[in-house]
Order: C-alpha cells, then structure tokens, then sequence
C-alpha cells in the first residue's frame, strides 16, 4: 500500500465493501476496494455477465446559467453545442498549453443546467481551474460529496435494468442521462461506462449509497451480477483503451497525441489550448499513444517500462498489465510517430531484459471477442 | 489463514522447509492476488538472506521474493513457470518456488515460528 491509509477519504460505502470482504487499497487519495473475488473473476464477470463498481469517489460538479453554453465550449474540447436535454459526451479540459488537465463526461441536465463527472484524484484541481476562468453569469457547484455512485457494467446490463426500475422509467440510450426520484432526493441514470460492456452509471445521495448497493446487488443477483474492484476496472479499460489520467494524460500530453483526436472540435470557437492542438492535427503530432500486445509468455507490462525498438530505446509505458479475455500481457506507451503504426515490432524492457511486444491497432479488445 | 506447524516463516511471507523449499504463505498469496507470472531464479545462484531470489506478477503489481536465508539455489519449481494460479490454489505445496542448499543449516532456526508468524499477521 503506497499511501497512508489513516489520510484516506472514504466513500458512503466503505463500511459495505469490508463487510463484503473487499480488498482496500489507496487509490487518488481513496481507500478503494481493488477486488472481491478477485480481478481476473470479476474482470470475466463484467465481460460474460453483470459487475457492479463503486464510483462514489469520482466527482460531480454542476454549472448554470445563461453564459453557460458558450463558456463551457471555451472550457472544454468537445462541443456541448451538439447536445440535446439529457445528452452526455466525453470530453477534455486543457491547459493554455494544449496539455490534458482531466478527461470527464459532461451532461446536458436542462438548456443551461450541466452535470460534470470529473476523476476523483482531481475534483480539487479542476474545481480550481474551472472557478478560476468562471464568468459572472455562470455558476459552478462542487457537490462531490453530496453524491454516491455505482456502475453497473456487463451485456447483461440492458436487461438487468428493466428488472431495477421496474418500468419506473425507460433505459436512456448511449450517452444519454434521466433523473429519476427517490425517497432522500433525485438519482442521476447515464448510459455510459469505462468498461467496453453495455452499462449504466447512477448518481445518488450519499445518505441513499448503503440501499441503492444493496438493491442493484439484489436485483442483479439473477444474472449473475458481482460486486467489483479497481483492479478489474483497470483491466477492463485497458483492454478497450480507454486512457487513465495519471498514467495515460498528463499536463504534457495533448488529446491529439493520445488519440483522442475524435473528442476535440477545432470548428467550433476558440478554446483553451486549440492553437497547439490545431497545429498538431496539421503537420501531425511526433508522438503518439500506441497499443501493444506482448508476444508469447512474459511478465506483464507495467508503468514506466522502456520501449525499445531496433536497439534504442524509444518510449516508456503509461499503462500495462494481463489481459484476462486475450491471456496476454498488454499495455500502451507514447512512441515516436514512425514507430507508432500496427504491425510495429518492440521490445518493453522488464527488470532489464528486453521482451518482444507488437503494436496493435486500439482497441485490443475487439467487439465479441 | 493457512500457516502449517512444521515450516518457518521470514517477516516478508515466504516460508521455508527443512528439505531447503521456498514458496509465499497462504496470507502473501492473497494479499497478492492472482499470480500471472513467476521469474524464478537460476540454478545455481548464490542468494543472500532478505535478498531479492525471484519475482512474483499478479495482475495488479510485481512483488519481489525474499531468500529466508543464505544458500544456493539447487531447484526450482517449473510447473508455476506454466501455470502462476498454483501460487494461489496451493502455496504450500505445488506452489511452492525455488529450493535452496542453506550455507548455514541453523539459520533455519533464526526465522519465525508458525505461532510467531500467524501473530505477524494478525
């Protein structure tokens, strides 16, 4: 444990996941389950089945007001403009840089009523950022503490729904959000997720954690549904490519060079960091995040490996790990543009002996498989 | 947790036998998770007491191996090579890592009891 457990936040269900013989690590100032049964079980559960994840340490800010459309659009790479009431989209806040503050999700609660879900390990900085550049007709709220959250995760998900709500309201589709009403106030429902799986991601008061976990884990238990850990939620992303920020974004790395070219609107008016951005679409970045797969049995990857190619070292990797669904070890690092293409052949440097690793195309989990 | 009578334990959770075999306790392969990967030693290499001797991967983090105490490595155990989960399934037995010839045979005697062990980790 790399962090002092005694300064650790708790989420509203701390208490539930020792009970349930949860696994407690640090992880973005949190005392975190990292797995129940265990990562590679729950990991299969998510992708045959139904998982559910404690997502209460994530954050949720609000902002309002008439300014709010176009400020947001100053803020934010994607553009809100395209949203419709109860739409949501995956986005990025830069700095003037061009560099990666936080990647988050953004919903279109009413016309000028937005909800953020922002990484735990950064409500702080974010806050900061985001009330630092806030204009007079705008109002932004950190209500993180106010809400606990779950995600529920796995191609069972759809039908696991219907059986939750109990035709209280219909599923929102990809991307979309609905407000739902319960006894202690208003439950957020969106149709998202960081697993590669169908799945729902709900937002409720704190003080309604403790039922609403145990009623998704009663109402799941009929499709098989498990309680899960950041561990498989590390793997799971992975296998999709999702990037982490932390490991895969930093204040140095622009969404052009992690492939996330497809979240940034560069028609739309100006925004923080566009002109780096812009510029790096044009001639194309230097370096890129690449997907890889090790080649035969090898340790598995981890953070911070060398990357070498042709007896030089080109990189570093960001993320690693097991694949559980292809049983092989896999990873992403930034690679020089040239050598970033699929089909590239490396070697990732573990505990000084090279290993061979293929570049391979994003995602390395394909649909169905 | 599983801590058998007849071996001694290192404060780093391996476990040593009399015959020289090394493997991690019952409570180190939980707190470790799913083994994946195991780097064992070569034969023949001279390891030092609370030295590094081989590397365990799990899913979640690579974990060094102690040697409980000096010796050389005379085996090691090829089955975990292929299949890391007998790490997790039997620590004790098919599980177990590397077997060493001891340069001081009452060195065994200086590492923790099973009763001292088991109140280690509570």
């Amino acid at each position: 444990m790399s962090e002092n457990s005694t300064a650790l936040k708790k989420t509203p269900l701390h208490a539930e996941h020792i009970r349930m013989g949860g696994k407690l690590i640090g992880f973005g100032g949190w005392d975190m389950p990292v797995q129940y049964s265990g990562i590679i079980d729950e990991h299969n559960a998510v992708r045959s089945a139904l998982g559910v994840f404690d997502i209460s340490h994530m954050g949720q800010f609000f902002v309002e007001g008439a300014g709010s459309a176009s400020w947001l659009n100053r803020m934010l790479t994607n553009n809100v403009e395209r949203l419709g009431i109860g739409q949501g989209q995956y986005t990025l806040m830069l700095n003037e840089q061009g560099g990666v503050i936080d990647d988050l999700l953004i919903y279109r609660i009413c016309d000028d009523d937005w909800l953020l879900v922002v990484n735990a390990s950064m409500i702080d900085e974010d806050f900061a950022w985001l009330r630092s550049h806030l204009p007079a007709d705008v109002t932004l709220t950190n209500r993180s503490d106010e809400f606990a959250g779950l995600a529920v995760q796995g191609p069972k998900a759809a039908a696991w729904f219907e059986t939750f709500v109990g035709g209280k309201c219909q599923a929102p589709t990809r991307n979309q959000i609905v407000r739902l009403d319960m006894g202690g106030g208003q439950m957020f429902i969106a149709r998202t997720g960081y697993t590669g799986e169908d799945g729902f991601e709900l937002f409720c008061p704190a003080a309604a954690a403790v039922q609403l976990w145990s009623d998704v884990l009663a109402t799941g238990a009929a499709f098989g549904i498990k309680p899960c850990g950041l561990g498989a939620r590390d793997t799971l992303r992975l296998e999709m490519c999702y990037p982490l920020n932390g490991n895969d974004l930093s204040p140095s790395i622009t969404p052009i060079e992690a492939g996330l070219g497809f979240f940034v609107d560069l028609k739309k008016p100006d925004f923080i960091g566009r002109a780096v951005l812009a510029s790096q679409k044009e001639n194309g970045p230097a370096r890129k995040l690449a997907a890889f797969k090790m080649q035969g049995p090898t340790p598995p990857p981890r953070s911070h490996y060398g990357v070498w190619k042709d007896g030089a070292q080109v990189g570093e990797t960001c993320s690693g790990g097991l694949s559980p669904t292809l049983g092989c070890g896999i990873g992403m690092a930034y690679l020089p543009a040239a050598s970033s293409a699929p089909g590239t052949t490396i070697e990732i440097d573990i505990r000084g002996r090279r290993f061979p690793a293929v570049v391979e195309k994003k995602p390395l989990r394909k649909a169905g498989a | 947790m599983n801590v058998p009578e007849d071996l001694r334990y290192a404060e780093s959770h391996e476990w040593l036998r009399a015959d020289g075999t090394v493997g991690i306790t019952d409570h180190a392969q939980h707190e470790l998770t799913d083994v994946v990967f195991v780097d064992l030693p070569e034969i023949g290499k001279a390891v030092e007491a609370g030295q590094v001797a081989c590397v365990v991967e799990s899913v979640k983090a690579a974990s060094d191996i102690y040697a409980p105490v000096s010796g050389k490595v005379v085996a090691v155990n090829e089955a975990v090579r292929s299949n890391p989960a007998l790490v997790n399934t039997d620590p004790y037995g098919e599980g177990w890592l590397f077997k060493l010839e001891p340069s001081d045979a009452s060195a065994r005697e200086r590492l923790k009891s099973p009763a001292d062990y088991k109140a280690q980790i509570g």
